[in-house]
């Protein structure tokens, strides 16, 4: 009974924290409106018994958001981001957009006839859920994380303006690099 | 492969004691810890005595007196929910460090929760900067997370090391598991790392640039009064609890032969406060353009080394 009004109050939370993203009016107040919307979703897993799924979530999304911050201010419009601003662009689409797929889901949540639980609940439902999930694709998966991760470098490689020309001069004989922040190391 | 079930069940302290008593307990114990520490600390910059050891209490009765002073169009919701964060977070931590054997709760993921405390940190200490909506401030708040980003992987990899030998991520596990060799002995650059960026994300210390002279005191710099005594007494009890965490993980808890196992706990606690102090204040404020490039180039691969022989030493039945 405790854990169905802890979800039920953190998942109303998690909306209104939600909405607040879209209605506050600086950068810094959606991002970390968004963040609270995310810890609630957290709350909710650990009113669920997956406690490391919600230390996860807290975790990542705390770092991500935190990060994020930092690049939406820097490329806002106006500098530092502490003007006045909204996130809100093509407001009647956007709301109509996100009320739909709203419903979609609450309906689709409400409404799919859910298979009853077999057997006990296990001790730690973390390893179980992982199991059932990673189970037989874990080599997909690695895959996968490395495929992203390749392509996060590649994406970095290709989008930093200066190379190793720059850096070492056209016949790539300097001894030091020539980098407009030094960096710690003795190189 | 290490026995991946639970070896003894130990309770936690709310089912022990109860959970007003518990809780009340491990805050005690927080800000024992933090004021320790920043006793500690006072003694070591400005040389031992008495009057130095009271220095922090002194401190902490002026702050709470002392007007507060508030800049020009501050961000005061955010900022006064940062300030509140602080403190919170560092208690919070406490939740999973095991105080005479048990902690206040105990769950499969204890390592995780340990390092979520400090990764909301990262939230609250860039919105203490941003708040007052003062430059210096700010700078400090970025330079924090510029700080975080480069500690926090060798922080993860420090952690992850001690929980691959225990084989749980349950910290009275990886007491259990230290039963017959402390973990230091196989995993000193884990140990290390794990205390140096305990120093990291208090900002204290070599890693004080966040909050360095050069920016005037940069995130802490606009804080007065009792917003000043949350974030520090923050601080102090992240410092606090660190030690008591590192003594855990890396210096067998409570093991120990005459002593009850609390003291054992209580004198390895301190013990690292002292070494972290004495270390800590021995090093210069690192840059943090520096310090940066060393942690990705340098920190990443020596953790992830160091978690590699861990795990070999796992699957030859070192920690079995």
């Amino acid at each position: 009974m405790a854990g169905d009004i802890a979800v039920v109050t953190l998942g109303m939370l998690a909306v209104a924290a939600g909405i607040a993203v879209f209605v506050v009016d600086s950068m810094a107040r959606a991002t970390f409106a968004l963040l609270a919307s995310f810890l609630a979703v957290a709350g909710i897993l650990l009113a669920l018994d997956l406690v490391y799924l919600a230390v996860v979530t807290a975790l990542m999304m705390t770092m991500e958001m935190a990060v994020m911050a930092i690049f939406m201010i820097m490329f806002m419009m106006n500098p530092a981001g502490l003007m006045p601003m909204t996130m809100v662009h093509n407001a009647r689409g956007s709301a109509v957009a996100g009320a739909s797929v709203f419903t979609v889901l609450t309906v689709g949540i409400w409404t799919i006839d859910w298979p009853a639980r077999q057997g006990t609940q296990p001790d730690d439902a973390t390893r179980q859920l992982g199991e059932s999930i990673m189970g037989g694709h874990m080599l997909v998966m690695l895959v996968i994380g490395i495929g992203l991760f390749a392509t996060i470098i590649a994406g970095t490689v290709l989008a930093t303006q200066r190379g190793r020309y720059d850096r070492f001069g056209p016949e790539l004989d300097a001894r030091r690099p020539h980098d407009p922040v030094a960096g710690g190391l003795p190189r | 492969m290490p026995d991946m079930t639970t070896p003894e069940t130990v309770a936690t302290s709310v089912a022990a004691w109860g959970l007003l008593p518990a809780v009340a307990l491990v805050v005690a114990v927080a800000l024992a810890l933090g004021l320790v520490f920043a006793a500690l600390d006072r003694v070591v910059v400005a040389g031992g005595d008495a009057n130095a050891m009271a220095g922090p209490s002194r401190t902490v009765v002026r702050w709470l007196v002392k007007q507060r002073r508030t800049t020009l169009a501050p961000d005061r919701l955010l900022w006064r929910v940062a300030t509140g964060a602080v403190p919170v977070l560092a208690v919070l931590s406490m939740a999973v460090v095991p105080i005479a054997g048990r902690t206040l709760w105990s769950t499969s993921a204890d390592l995780v929760w340990f390092n979520a405390m400090e990764a909301l940190l990262w939230a609250a200490v860039w919105l203490v900067g941003w708040g007052p909506n003062a430059v210096h401030a700010l700078v400090g708040g970025y330079r924090f997370l510029a700080q975080g980003l480069a500690y926090e992987l060798p922080l993860m990899f420090a952690l992850i090391t001690a929980g691959l030998a225990a084989g749980s991520l349950r910290t009275t596990d990886v007491v259990a598991a230290q039963a017959d060799l402390w973990f230091v002995v196989t995993m000193p650059v884990a140990f290390v790392v794990f205390l140096a960026s305990a120093a990291a994300f208090a900002f204290w210390g070599p890693f004080a640039a966040p909050a360095g002279a050069d920016i005037a005191g940069g995130v802490v710099s606009e804080l007065s009064g009792v917003e000043r005594l949350l974030v520090e007494a923050g601080r102090a009890i992240f410092l606090g609890a660190s030690a008591a965490m590192g003594a855990t993980l890396f210096l067998g808890g409570g093991s120990g032969p005459w002593l009850p196992d609390a003291l054992w706990h209580l004198l390895k606690t301190v013990l690292l406060m002292g070494l972290m102090v004495v270390a800590g204040r021995r090093v210069p404020v690192l840059r943090p353009d520096r310090y940066v490039e060393a942690a990705w180039v340098v920190l990443v691969p020596v953790t992830l080394l160091q978690a590699l022989v861990v795990a070999v030493l796992v699957l030859s039945g070192m920690y079995a």
